[in-house]
């Protein structure tokens, strides 16, 4: 169940041995999560929590089958290592990294454009689905699961979502981080459509932010294509001044461009409830769900 | 990082981009020096760093050297737009036959750069891509393949030149193209690119933005951002930097302090909805310490407009210990100097109320009751 990832799901980690890295893959093992083995250029033949480390992709894809890597290396290493996940023909990379140059996230996209491979990221949470999977950073324990996808630009917004569904009773299929970056490899459009496909899924949250215009395009989609599945969506900045970075290297108003106030306007004209505090978006699927008479059901 | 004009142009005419005859002046006698030798009248335009310089005074034209020289002194240490202006720069004034536009930027829903043209320079091009649409020309680079010549020369084509304007125009694109890979820039333009009235094309002005997560490869831009007081940024946001807080000063009385840009964001709208006015946005990131956590706390009370902090932590890889830890710190060595309202949830919850509610302070559990305290405190001042 779930989307891009669930308990068949075999990963590597690239920058295993790092700090983090190696934290969190710790906590990715406990979740249940298949860790297959680890990279880090020099620490090849190594461990880390009894995992085995590689040299390089091509060297771990010749001892064990892989599909997807969670990414942790320096931003300044950090396409380097993408393009060898790319190249060893891994579909499914989750950048965790922050402070990738934009022209290197470029290239990434391009590059997995061309291989046919989801990115996740960068500098994402990653993606949960709940019981089965998590490729990332998210704290374990305010997922449930459920049936609500979360589809999100922001790591602790979407927790603080999240963990107001699952006190309702509400637990989620996956909860993905889109990444604060201003080019990321998915849209809500993408994440939208894969939730759609997916059957567990019985309702969508969209958590978006100020900047770029990929709510708008979901509004877009929604309203044009029908959606199917009740969706809520929450927006954060509005309080936002333009020209300033809030944060998040994408959350930028760029002249009359990525308001808050465009994109709450442009979801409710497709239909589709806005909250107006991160508590509300819990109500208001309790409600829609009712309404559709599949809440406990 | 945004550049100042003068920093833009010297990268392009080290990439042989034409630009005005002139120079960068920091005096009246420096600017009446650069009119002479290139031959009033001139241009004499204050390098600083806001959008819609001409309307704001920012830039005004001579007729001699000593007007020149006057109009200067009259820019010089003025003010435009709020921001003081330390230099300017005196340039040839042209004869213009037309005026073009052209830019690299980033088209963040393709994900790739975009080559934009107007044959309607010197307006701000998304004026026009609202009122005259058609005026506009673009091309997606994939970034694979790169912005090839013959891109450049359709560009150019269809802004209407043929021949030998057609090539050197089109040079010009491809080699700003150049400019904007090699420089990392979010966004680089040239606006009004001037067709002059011999038929030549010069850049009369210069825009360009580096990307911030790129700036390690720029080792020079990167020092003149943090180490001269010539910067964008104020002080303050300059030491948030250095010690990895993300800081936005606002013009509120309600300091917010938070982890994660999406939530503090949130957090600074539940302050408005409930009738509040946020003083800042202050993430402190992932995996706060308590030095860091008792930094941001220390930069919120120092701003003398804050009258109540709202500090908000939903602990991920944030422990709410290292949180109590680094208020406790603050209140240690010198006291709260503002009353203020305290959220805290997540990893180790449990041990971060503890010790806060044994120090006598107060932990909300919902952000929104939370948000809605801090404005009532704010408003009757407790």
């Amino acid at each position: 169940m779930g989307i891009f990832v669930d308990s068949r799901t075999r990963a590597i980690v690239q920058g295993i041995t790092g700090t983090q890295g190696s934290f969190h893959t710790e906590l990715m093992l406990n979740y249940g999560t298949q860790i297959v083995a680890g990279v880090t250029p020099g620490k090849g033949g190594t461990q880390v929590h009894h995992i085995p480390v590689y040299d390089t992709v091509e060297e771990v894809l010749k001892e064990h089958e892989a599909d997807a890597s969670v990414i942790f290396v320096p931003a300044s290493f950090a396409a380097e290592a993408a393009f060898e996940a790319l190249e060893g023909g891994l579909k499914t990379l989750v950048i965790i990294t922050e402070h990738i140059p934009v022209r290197d996230a470029v290239q990434i996209m391009a590059r997995a454009r061309q291989e046919g491979a989801v990115v996740i990221g960068p500098n994402t949470p990653g993606i949960i689905t709940a019981g089965e999977c998590k490729l990332g950073i998210m704290p374990a324990n305010v997922f449930k699961r459920g049936t609500v996808g979360i589809a999100s630009r922001s790591g602790t917004l979407s927790y603080e979502i999240a963990g107001g569904l699952s006190t309702r009773g509400l637990g989620q299929s996956s909860c993905l981080g889109l990444g604060g970056d201003p080019v990321v490899g998915l849209s809500f459009v993408d994440v939208l459509t894969e939730f759609q496909k997916d059957e567990h899924t019985e309702a969508v949250v969209v958590i978006g932010e100020i900047g770029g215009n990929m709510e708008e395009g979901a509004a877009e989609f929604i309203s044009t294509e029908g959606y199917g599945k009740p969706v809520v969506a929450f927006v954060a900045g509005r309080t936002a001044p333009p020209g300033i970075r809030m944060g998040h290297a994408g959350a930028i108003i760029t002249g009359r461009a990525g308001t808050a106030q465009s994109k709450i306007e442009a979801f409710k004209e497709a239909g589709v409830g806005v909250a107006e505090k991160p508590s509300d978006v819990a109500k208001m699927l309790v409600e829609m769900l009712k309404e559709k008479d599949i809440f406990g059901g | 990082m945004k550049l100042f004009e003068y920093e833009a142009k010297e990268i392009f005419s080290k990439y042989e981009i034409p630009i005005p005859n002139g120079g960068l002046a920091h005096s009246p006698t420096q600017a009446r020096e650069i009119a002479t030798r290139v031959k009033a009248p001139v241009a004499v335009k204050a390098q600083v760093l806001v959008t819609g310089r001409g309307r704001a005074g920012g830039i005004l034209f001579a007729n001699s050297p000593r007007e020149t020289e006057l109009l200067s002194r009259k820019l010089l240490g003025a003010e435009i737009s709020g921001l003081r202006v330390q230099s300017i720069l005196v340039e040839e004034k042209l004869l213009i036959r037309k005026e073009l536009y052209f830019g690299i930027t980033l088209d963040r829903s393709s994900r790739n750069y975009v080559a934009i043209a107007s044959s309607e320079g010197g307006v701000d091009i998304e004026e026009t891509a609202a009122t005259a649409p058609e005026r506009i020309v673009k091309v997606l680079v994939d970034p694979l393949y790169g912005f090839r010549p013959y891109h450049a020369r359709q560009i150019a084509k269809k802004l209407g030149y043929m021949m030998g304007q057609m090539q050197e125009l089109s040079a010009i694109f491809l080699k700003l193209y150049k400019v904007a890979m090699d420089y990392d820039v979010e966004l680089c333009e040239i606006n009004p690119l001037i067709e002059t009235a011999e038929g030549k094309f010069v850049a009369a002005d210069a825009r360009a933005v580096i990307d911030d997560n790129a700036l390690y490869r720029h080792p020079d831009f990167q020092r003149r951002l943090t180490e001269t007081g010539m910067a964008e940024l104020t002080p303050q946001e300059l030491e948030t930097r250095k010690m990895g807080l993300a800081y936005v000063k606002l013009d509120g009385n309600i300091g917010v302090i938070g982890n994660g840009a999406g939530l503090v964001m949130a957090t600074l709208d539940a302050v408005q909805l409930y009738g509040g006015n946020p003083a800042n946005f202050l993430d402190v990131g992932g995996g706060a310490s308590s030095d860091r956590i008792a930094a941001a706390l220390n930069l919120v009370f120092s701003d003398p407009r804050v009258e109540v902090v709202f500090i908000n932590v939903l602990g991920g890889i944030t422990r709410c210990d290292e949180i109590a830890k680094g208020i406790l710190e603050v209140k240690a060595r010198k006291g709260f100097v503002k009353p203020m309202v305290i959220r805290l949830v997540g990893t180790n919850e449990e041990e971060g109320r503890n010790v806060l509610t044994e120090a006598g302070i107060q932990v909300l559990n919902s952000m929104e009751e939370a948000a809605q305290r801090a404005v009532e405190m704010a408003k009757t001042g407790r």
